[in-house]
């Protein structure tokens, strides 16, 4: 009965608890010290999000910690991987604005370093009470992140209402998590594969599947529970839009699809149609509602539920090829996604930001560098081949195709084709049209590595992809043959 | 075991009568305070039915920081609660129809409840029986062992929530500090003037 703490357990999470040590030692730093505070604890957290990713990279796989609170695989950390990737390049684009801006205060690292852990619990969690504890620690700092520049209107309702929606998302997951445990006497992922393995048709395991599903649909803001999207990414700093973008979108999608294929792996006829909708709408709003958007941010929060719609194709397919897909497609999004924040964050004339996409016209010869890489990831988002977003595309879609789904691969190509318009429309407005007032120069030292480093990603992709594609074949396995019928 | 009937019924009867008073009572500091007498009461009723967790958590949850809470706040704001309840009647047939469903449901499902035979194969922790070990003792042997990582993520959730309380409220404004070296090198010459100040017209 007595149970001891399960200290060996400690070293396979050695990750999570050194951003949690990194994280309060940041903010200690941060209270005691007052002279050049925001610059050691920005540099402080960008330092030990670099040393997570290696300790993530390097710490052994295969464990289930803390009695299977945990599942520390191959999945876990291809995706830590891409969260801490994109909190750390998300934040070094942050220090230019928050100085700019005024808002250089030392919070904003230490919350998003704490909000990493709550991704990276998110992303290994292996228990209902680990997925939803996970959640909600990246989800509190994120809120928070939002409302960051408090003395401005549109921060503090976007703030509010991510939170207020975020908190009825919550609401419905912890319901549907009540529901599974109800019925199924485990909040543990084996112990539902296990209720399921006996009784496969469970209503209530079903109804609380679905609930969980739709709690999560929030997260990654699929449709129909997209409605924040847009007002919050225009509403919080450019910076922490570019941090939502990237790196809780890769958490929330790798906590869906591990739900969904590993617990409720036996009820993939239906969650198969949910997945089916919320990938079409997803697709078709996200196409058509960015054609009128005249603000780059929102129409990135438009591009953002598409291209959440496509990834959805390759879970939709419910097959190992199409969780590969899905894998491949968050790592380039977060790629060409990072870059064009980049590009967003170098729009400021006369030391404001300006965010119309109308200020862009022209900009090839103002600042040709800078059009160029803007181009090549709006080009890489609409799916031209040979740049990177092109094989995003193509392997989820892959995938669909191999496991009969091909009234939503057409659809797919279609809603990929409408939405190229509006990608495309801006190259054309950056090279064809008269120019506008120039932006300032010089763009920063912060964001050039940045836009520069995903811009030859986004190109090079093709020539070098194949560790990307490897790692992420060997997660897709680990993660489909580890809930094999056997259930373990 | 009459004791215990009867010590039920004492509880019972207190609580019942101070949750009433509770939305009955004029003052809405007397209300809070009923508050405080019925949460006391259910944890009474909580230790007599063996759930003695259950009801520390009440009185130090519920007591100890919601209800004191409630009381600030009702001190706090200047509510008045006469005028607040002059369409009390008015409401009183659509909440007594209100009342009666739930009261219903809560019967049906009393009366409808089982467990799912299998369930109790999946149970990941069991809870052993009140005579082994008692609850707060059972929920120890898992809280700080089994569920470590939880508990401690928890915390860390809580701390964010703290950081993100403060962040947001916390303004260094242009506040006026006291500052002693000032006052005390204030020399008369410096801050006092002498105006020749003719009637009717002022400085």
């Amino acid at each position: 009965m007595m149970a001891a703490f399960p200290a060996h357990d400690l070293l396979s999470i050695l990750p999570a608890l050194w951003l949690a040590i990194a994280g309060m030692a940041l903010l200690m730093t941060g209270v005691f010290i007052s002279r050049n505070v925001s610059h050691i604890v920005f540099w402080g957290a960008v330092a030990s999000l670099v040393i997570a990713g290696f300790l993530a990279i390097v710490s052994p796989v295969g464990g289930q910690p803390f009695d299977g609170l945990l599942a520390v695989d191959a999945f876990g950390r291809f995706m830590t991987v891409l969260v801490v990737t994109g909190a750390v390049l998300a934040l070094i684009m942050a220090r230019g604005f928050m100085r700019r801006e005024s808002m250089e205060r030392f919070e904003l690292p230490v919350l998003m370093v704490l909000a990493t852990l709550g991704m990276y619990l998110m992303v290994q969690a292996n228990d209902l009470m680990t997925l939803y504890v996970g959640l909600e620690m990246q989800s509190l700092a994120l809120y928070v992140c939002a409302a960051f520049q408090q003395d401005k209107l549109r921060s503090t309702e976007a703030g509010l209402k991510y939170f207020v929606l975020g908190a009825v998302a919550s609401g419905m997951l912890l319901y549907g998590c009540s529901l599974v445990y109800g019925f199924s006497g485990s909040t543990s992922f084996h112990g539902i594969v296990a209720t399921l393995a006996a009784d496969s048709d469970s209503t209530g395991i079903l109804v609380g599947a679905v609930f969980i599903a739709a709690g999560l649909a929030f997260k990654i803001s699929a449709v129909p529970f997209h409605m924040w999207t847009p007002d919050v990414y225009e509403g919080a700093p450019t910076p922490v839009t570019a941090f939502f973008s990237a790196a809780p979108k890769m958490a929330a999608m790798a906590l869906l699809v591990r739900v969904l294929v590993d617990p409720f792996a036996a009820l993939v006829d239906q969650w198969q149609q949910i997945i089916f909708l919320l990938a079409v709408g997803s697709m078709a709003l996200g196409a058509l509602g960015a054609i009128g958007q005249r603000n780059i941010k929102r129409l990135m929060a438009y591009s953002s539920i598409g291209h959440a719609g496509f990834a959805l194709v390759g879970l939709a397919a419910g097959s190992e090829a199409g969780v590969h897909g899905v894998l491949v497609y968050l790592a380039i999004y977060l790629v060409m996604g990072l870059g064009t924040w980049g590009c967003i964050l170098a729009m400021r004339r006369d030391g404001t930001m300006v965010e119309g996409i109308d200020d862009l016209a022209g900009l090839s010869r103002s600042q040709p560098a800078l059009a160029l890489a803007l181009a090549v990831f709006m080009f890489s988002m609409a799916g031209i081949p040979p740049l990177a977003g092109f094989f995003g595309k193509f392997y989820v879609f892959l995938a669909a195709i191999d496991a009969g789904l091909y009234t939503l691969t057409v659809i797919g190509v279609l809603m990929s084709v409408v939405g190229a318009f509006y990608y495309i429309r801006i190259v054309k407005l950056m090279y064809f049209d008269d120019p506008a007032d120039a932006f300032d120069r010089p763009v920063g030292r912060d964001l050039v590595p940045v836009i520069a480093v995903t811009a030859v990603v986004t190109v090079g992709f093709f020539l070098f992809s194949d560790p990307l594609l490897d790692s992420a074949r060997n997660a897709a396995a680990t993660l489909v043959a580890g809930v094999s019928p056997t259930g373990q | 075991m009459i004791l215990q009937a009867l010590a039920f019924y004492l509880f019972a009867a207190i609580l019942l009568v101070s949750a009433v008073v509770v939305i009955s009572a004029r003052n809405p500091v007397h209300s809070v305070l009923c508050l405080i007498l019925a949460f006391f009461n259910a944890a009474a009723l909580f230790v007599l039915v063996g759930a003695e967790f259950l009801a520390m958590i009440l009185v130090i949850v519920y007591v100890g920081a919601v209800a004191v809470l409630f009381l600030f706040v009702v001190m706090m704001l200047d509510i008045d609660h006469a005028e607040m309840r002059q369409g009390f009647l008015n409401y009183l047939p659509i909440g007594a129809l209100v009342g009666l469903v739930l009261l219903v449901e809560l019967v049906i499902v009393a009366g409808l409840w089982q467990y799912e035979p299998a369930m109790a194969a999946g149970l990941a922790q069991p809870v052993p029986p009140l005579d082994v070990r008692s609850n707060t003792a059972a929920i120890g042997d898992v809280l700080y062992t089994r569920y470590a990582l939880l508990f401690q993520a928890a915390g860390i959730i809580l701390l964010i929530a703290m950081i993100g309380a403060i962040v947001l409220t916390l303004r260094h404004r242009q506040i006026k500090r006291q500052r002693i070296g000032d006052q005390v090198r204030r020399r008369p010459e410096d801050v006092i003037r002498l105006h020749d100040a003719r009637s009717g017209e002022g400085v």
